[in-house]
Parts: structure tokens; sequence; C-alpha cells
């Protein structure tokens, strides 16, 4: 709508009504005023704000609606300014998640942006709006005010709903800007009545007490230098503890197959700070959680490692040359059958007391650790631990990677990678603590080298994993001939793949500790002290 | 689509038909916009907006005045309308002086409007002249409102034979009765003969009803303020006959 102001009554509930009657009031001194029960614009209106788990679309600047038709809807995205980018009808639309996008320009806009993440409900609004209608001296309409109040719910599990402060707006009647100009300075003098300084979405994010891009798989814990070492691993272990509980509902009700990634990348950065900064935790603790996450990582392997390879499954058929896709789908159904039954057993397990267990007892003892470390005797600080296990963990790392010649068996590359993931977490974990710059070059260089590790680990597994599952197709008699040849050619472009990321492997490992790499990592391990 | 309102003569329902069925048509849901193109305002005061348009019509005419600058939101949903001008009847004048095709300017300044709008009115002023002669050239549907008498047929031939002499682009032609006393014999006689004889006589007559008359005070169509009336009924299925092949 041409010259649409937005306005919001900051009136105590109960008082609306009142202040509402003061902006007649104000208005009616320049215009005459008429209600409109039937204008467009007026009545009731269903909306709800969509976007990924992890908001994909809101970092990236996007909101998308869906409002409600009485069949169907529209779809509507645009930026976080409220520019419209992209719309598109909807015929229906399903009660539950994962919500699956049908075609069309939205669809279009958005689809890799968000894949593999599945769209979910973030708020659902309804708004009933009442249109005024401002007259001049000839009885003509020369503005519209509309009046909106609107209730939200957070569409989770324990649905909670708020009430918006109500919202106005004066539309300009076309060729008429300066009525429109005038109302709104009325409005924008009378007390009580302020600048809608926030889009509808996020002041209902306010009021359900969330804000955007509030999950985030990051570890990001809130620490700092002068912390007590305990202090600052139990923050970031009850960070880690919270990115793992807010997946697991997504996990459950397998919304998109991202909630357990995210879950076990928790679990596995919780497990190298137990080993790594375990130290400055209580022995016993240190020692039984260690296996509880490492029970808890391994219940949750099955069902990932066979969502990868049907994440991966059109492109890997996309790429065969001796075979055609369509001798892969034996495959995929097998594929698909065995997550059923694993993730059956994933689902009981994450039900089950020991996940509870973890979730409860872990999280007290941290808690405890976290609020009565400070008051302790003397411990190292935050700082001091960042810098002695990075410090080491780099110098392990050189001396292993250093030992590895062209003759050294895969698993000696195997073992890096594993040092070389530790690493990594530990200067996630202790990021808050580094220099940006100097802590960018080093990541940098670190992810370049786990890159080609894990291309020569991931290719040596996955075609373990082809053999194995050639085996039980096999077994179970379901693999025509077709489907084991192409597996057999993609085994054998694994094989090649894998020989691939061990010819770059000494080159990428020079880079990070080399003299230059030694050099960015004393730069930042050093040049904050 | 575009039509227009027109006779050579003044007072046979040329602004209310216009007025009434442009409101129709938004009431379809159709973007609807109606111009007010005689002098004397009528279809502006109808919809209660000032005949007036900034620089007046030479500026429109001239092209330094972009017609969607002149544009004006009416009290209805898809409906707007550009005002009236006094200076409108000067326009002839503005018209000849203006352009090497000086009887296309009328479509030529509405070509851009019409990703904007789905359905224009002209509502022309009576006489024959270059306004009338441009908005033919514009129109695609020539609504003729006939008073049923013996003169206004003849009117009818001549309209219909001055069309068909255009080359190229020629607007239907669509008569339909006005004014109509269905007490008076002579207007029953003329309707039965001409809708028997003529294809472009529209079956749908308008009745001449006090009714009407009241728009100028209410100011608003009588399609909007008595839905339910003889008259905007028969304003309703006139629309329907205009519009059945589109």
């Amino acid at each position: 709508m041409p010259g649409l102001r937005g306005f919001v009554l900051e009136a105590l509930p109960g008082d609306e009504e009142d202040l509402f009657s003061a902006v007649l009031a104000v208005l009616g001194q320049s215009f005459t005023v008429a209600t409109d029960p039937d204008a467009r614009g007026g009545g009731e209106r269903r909306r709800t704000w969509l976007d990924t788990f992890d908001w994909r679309l809101y970092r990236a600047g996007l909101m998308l609606q869906f409002e409600q038709a009485r069949r169907g809807g529209r779809l509507l995205l645009s930026r976080t300014d409220g520019t419209p980018q992209a719309e598109q009808a909807v015929t229906s639309w399903p009660r539950r998640p994962p919500l699956d996008l049908p075609e069309g320009p939205v669809r279009d806009r958005i689809a890799v942006l968000i894949s593999p993440r599945a769209l979910l409900p973030i708020v659902r609004a309804v708004s009933t709006a009442s249109v005024t209608r401002l007259l001049n001296a000839d009885g003509k309409t020369v503005a519209r005010l509309t009046a909106d109040h609107i209730t939200v719910t957070a569409p989770s599990r324990a649905a909670t709903t708020a009430e918006l402060a109500p919202r106005l707006a004066v539309a300009e009647v076309r060729g008429y800007p300066g009525p429109a100009r005038k109302a709104t300075a009325l409005l924008a003098g009378l007390p009580g009545v302020a600048y809608a300084s926030q889009d509808v979405f996020i002041a209902a994010l306010t009021a359900l007490g969330r804000h955007p891009a509030d999950y985030s798989s990051s570890v990001a814990a809130e620490i700092t230098a002068e912390m007590p070492a305990p202090v600052a691993v139990a923050r970031l272990l009850l960070r880690l503890l919270d990115t793992l509980e807010s997946n697991v509902d997504g996990v459950l009700r397998d919304i998109d197959t991202e909630f357990l990634h995210d879950l076990r990348v928790a679990v596995r950065r919780t497990r190298s700070a137990i080993k790594l900064l375990g130290v400055v935790l209580p022995d016993e603790l240190a020692a039984h959680y260690k296996d509880e996450f490492k029970w808890l990582g391994d219940v949750t392997t099955p069902v990932r490692d066979l969502d990868v390879h049907l994440l991966g499954f059109d492109a890997v058929a996309g790429r065969l040359e001796a075979a055609s896709p369509a001798d892969l789908e034996p495959l995929r159904v097998f594929l698909a059958q065995r997550r059923v039954r694993e993730f059956r057993r994933l689902a009981t397990a994450l039900r089950g007391p020991r996940v509870r267990a973890i979730a409860d007892d872990w999280r007290k003892a941290l808690l405890e650790i976290r609020d009565t470390g400070a008051s302790r005797r003397r411990r190292p600080t935050a700082e001091a631990l960042a810098l002695s296990t990075t410090g080491l963990a780099f110098r392990r790392i050189a001396a292993q990677g250093g030992s590895i010649t062209p003759e050294s068996p895969p698993e000696s590359l195997h073992d890096l990678r594993k040092r070389a993931k530790e690493l990594r977490y530990l200067l996630e974990f202790f990021a808050p603590l580094h220099d940006p710059v100097a802590y960018r070059k080093v990541v940098g260089d670190l992810k370049q080298l786990q890159d080609c590790l894990g291309d020569f680990q991931d290719s040596e597994v996955q075609r373990d994993e082809i053999r194995t599952l050639a085996d039980a197709m096999l077994a179970e008699r379901t693999a025509p001939a077709a489907t084991l040849l192409a597996m057999g050619e993609i085994a054998a472009k694994l094989a090649r793949s894998q020989a691939e990321a061990r010819d770059e492997f000494a080159a990428r490992f020079a880079r990070f500790a080399g003299p230059d790499g030694r050099e960015r990592v004393r730069v930042l391990l050093e040049g904050r002290l | 689509m575009i039509f227009a309102t027109y006779n050579i003569k003044g007072g046979v329902g040329k602004t209310t038909a216009a007025v009434n069925l442009a409101y129709l048509s938004a009431a379809d849901g159709n973007r609807t916009l109606l111009w007010d193109l005689d002098p004397q305002g009528a279809a502006s005061f109808l919809f209660r907006i000032k005949p007036r348009v900034k620089g007046g019509g030479k500026a429109l005419i001239r092209g330094t005045k972009a017609l969607d600058d002149a544009i004006k939101g009416t009290d209805f949903d898809d409906l707007d309308l550009i005002p009236a001008d006094f200076t409108y009847r000067n326009m002839d004048l503005l018209l000849g002086g203006a352009d090497k095709k000086p009887t296309r300017r009328i479509a030529q300044l509405l070509r851009p409007l019409a990703a904007e709008y789905d359905h224009v009115f002209l509502d022309c002023p009576p006489s024959i002249s270059l306004v009338s002669e441009n908005v033919m050239h514009a129109a695609d549907v020539l609504v003729v409102p006939l008073i049923p008498t013996t003169l206004s047929v003849r009117t009818l031939d001549q309209l219909t034979e001055f069309v068909a002499g255009f080359s190229g682009h020629r607007p239907q032609v669509c008569a339909f009765f006005s004014m109509v006393d269905r007490r008076k014999r002579l207007h029953l006689e003329i309707i039965k003969t001409l809708q028997a004889e003529r294809a472009d006589v529209a079956a749908t007559p308008i009745p001449a009803l006090s009714l009407i008359e009241r728009m100028s005070v209410e100011r608003a169509p009588i399609t909007a303020f008595a839905p339910r009336s003889v008259a905007a009924r028969a304003y309703r299925d006139l629309w329907t006959e205009l519009t059945k092949d589109i």
C-alpha cells in the first residue's frame, strides 16, 4: 500500500480502546472519520513465518511468510527490511513439518539456500484488522487508517501465545499524499502512539521470548581470558549441551537430516573437550561422561551414515559413466529401508533413560562447576589453558604429520585427521580469546589440511561401506547384477579420489606445519600475550 | 480493454453509464480507470473528486505531466479516476497542435497504463471534434447511449459509417437505449424495431428513473449506493452483455 506508515499503541492492556478513541478524536479534528466494516484489508488474517531451524533465510537477509486464504494461500518472500522478493500461490499446506515447498518462484529463489534443511513454522499470527476511512470536506475518502490486533503463537509443543501491542497504519489514497501525511503527523504527536520500529515478525519473536537467529550450531561460549579454567570449560560444555538438547526434538520428529548432524557435532565436540580440557574437571566426572558421550555418538552413527549416502545419492548416480543412474535405484530403496530400521533404534535410545540421565546429571554437575569454580582455590585461567592445550595439539600434529611418508599406512593419515579435528575444536572453543585475523589465518590453513584428510578417509570408509552394503543386498537378494556393477563403479571412483587426496597431502601439510604455518600459529598464540 | 461512452448529443446518460459501468468493472475485481474527458466534470463530481489537473489539459496532452501523476483513487477498491479540468474545453486545439498524428494522441497517452489497468473507461464530451475522434481511435468498444427517438437512430447510423471509414483499428460500436420511458409507445416501438434490425444494439435498456438522478445528490454510482434497485440491475445486465465476449 502506498504511503503506509506504521505505529504501535503503547497502551497498558485494557486501555487500548481508550487510546484508540483518542486516536479517532485527534484525527476527527481534520477529517470526518467513518468506520468501514467491509473494507478490503479488514477482517481476519492468518500468517505463519517460516525458516529453517538454523535461520538460513533470516541470516541471508530474507523473511518468508505464508498468508493463509480460505483454500491454500500465498508464500511471500521479502528482505528483512520488507522489500518484496518473490511470491507464489500454494494450494495446500501440510499441517505439520517438514514443509516441502511446491514448485514456483519462491522455491526457485530459496531451494539452494536452505538445502538440505526443511522449513519450519517459527511464529503464527492471527490478526484482526478494522479500517477507518478519513474523509475530506467533500465526503471523499482521502486516507485509510487500519488498526490491527495481533495474537502470536510459537508453534512448538508447548504452544505459547502473546498479544502484540495494537498496530496502526495510515494508507494513502492514490493522488492524495497530503492527507496521509497530515494523519501521520497527527498520530505521531499523540502520547501513547509510537512509530513501529519492529516488523511484526520480530515483534512477535520478542513477545514470545525469542529473537531472530537464536540458534546456531557454532560453539560461541561466553568465556574470557581471565576466567578460571574450570568455569570456562563448564560454560563451553554447557553451551554444547544446549546445542545437543535443542536438536533432539528435530531428530525424533525426523524433520531434516541436519538435526542429527548438529547433534553429532555437539557430541564430538563434547568428547574432545572432555579429552583435551577434562584435566580441569573432577577426574571421576570426566571419566564417566567420556564413556557416556562415546555411547551417544555411537548410537547416532548408523542413521547418519545412511543419511550421508542418501543425501549424496543423486550426485553420485549422476557421475556414473559406465552404469546408468537407474541401475542404482535398488540401492536407494535398500538404504531407505535400512534407515527406517536404524531410525527406530536411534529414537528408542534418544527417548531412553540413559540420554535423560546424561542431559540432567551432566548439566547439574557443569552448573555447579560454573557457579562455584571461581571461588575455589587458584586454578589456571582460561587463557593459560587455551595456550597450553592449543600449542600442544599443534606440536603433536607437526610431529605426527612430519613423519608421514608416501609409504606410511592409511591409518597414520586417519590418526592425523583426528588430531587435526581436535586442534580445530580447541581453536573454536577458545575463539573469543584469539585475535580474529590471526585466528582466521590458522583456521584457513587447518581447514585445507582437514578437507584433504577427510577426503582421504571418507573415500576409504565409503568404499568399505559400499562393499558391506553389496554383501547385505546379496544376502537379502535385493541386488540385481546391474546395481552391483554400478556400485563397483562407485567404489572405483572412490579409490581414485582417495589416491588424489593422498597426492595432495604433502603440499597441504607443508602449508599448515611448514615455517610459514608455524609462524602463523606463533602469532596466534603469542600475539595476545 | 478500453471502453468509451460517446454520443454527439449531450444529456443522454453518457456519464451515468460511464460511472456505473466503471464501478461494476472494478467490483468484478478488474483494475479500472475512468478518464473524465468532459470539461463539465460530471463524472469527477459523482466521485467527489475535484475537477482539476495540475498544469491542466495542456500538460497532459503535451506529456510534460505524466498521465499517471494525475490519477486519483476513488472511494472504491480497484477504481481510479483521471479528473476533468476546465482547460479540457480547449483540448481540440491542444490535440491539433501537439503531434504529427493528432487523432491518435489519447491512444498514445494511454499505452503506458495498459499494464496497470484491466479496463479503461473514457467519458467523452458530446460533439464531433478532434477529442471524440481521438477517443474513437483509442477505444476497443464505443458504448453509445441512445434515447429512443427517430433522430437518434440516424445518429447511430452516422457514427457507424464514420467508424467504418477508419483505416486500421476500428472500435466495436455497441449502442444501448437510455432514459427509456416505458409509458411512451414511441419508445417501445423504436426499441423493438431497432433491436430486431441491428446486431450492435444491446438487449438491455436503461430506464429513465428518478433514482438515477439521485446520483448527483448521493455523489456515488447507483450501483454502489442502491445495488438492488431496478436501475442498478439494468446497468449490471448491460455490463454483463458488454463483457460476455471478453
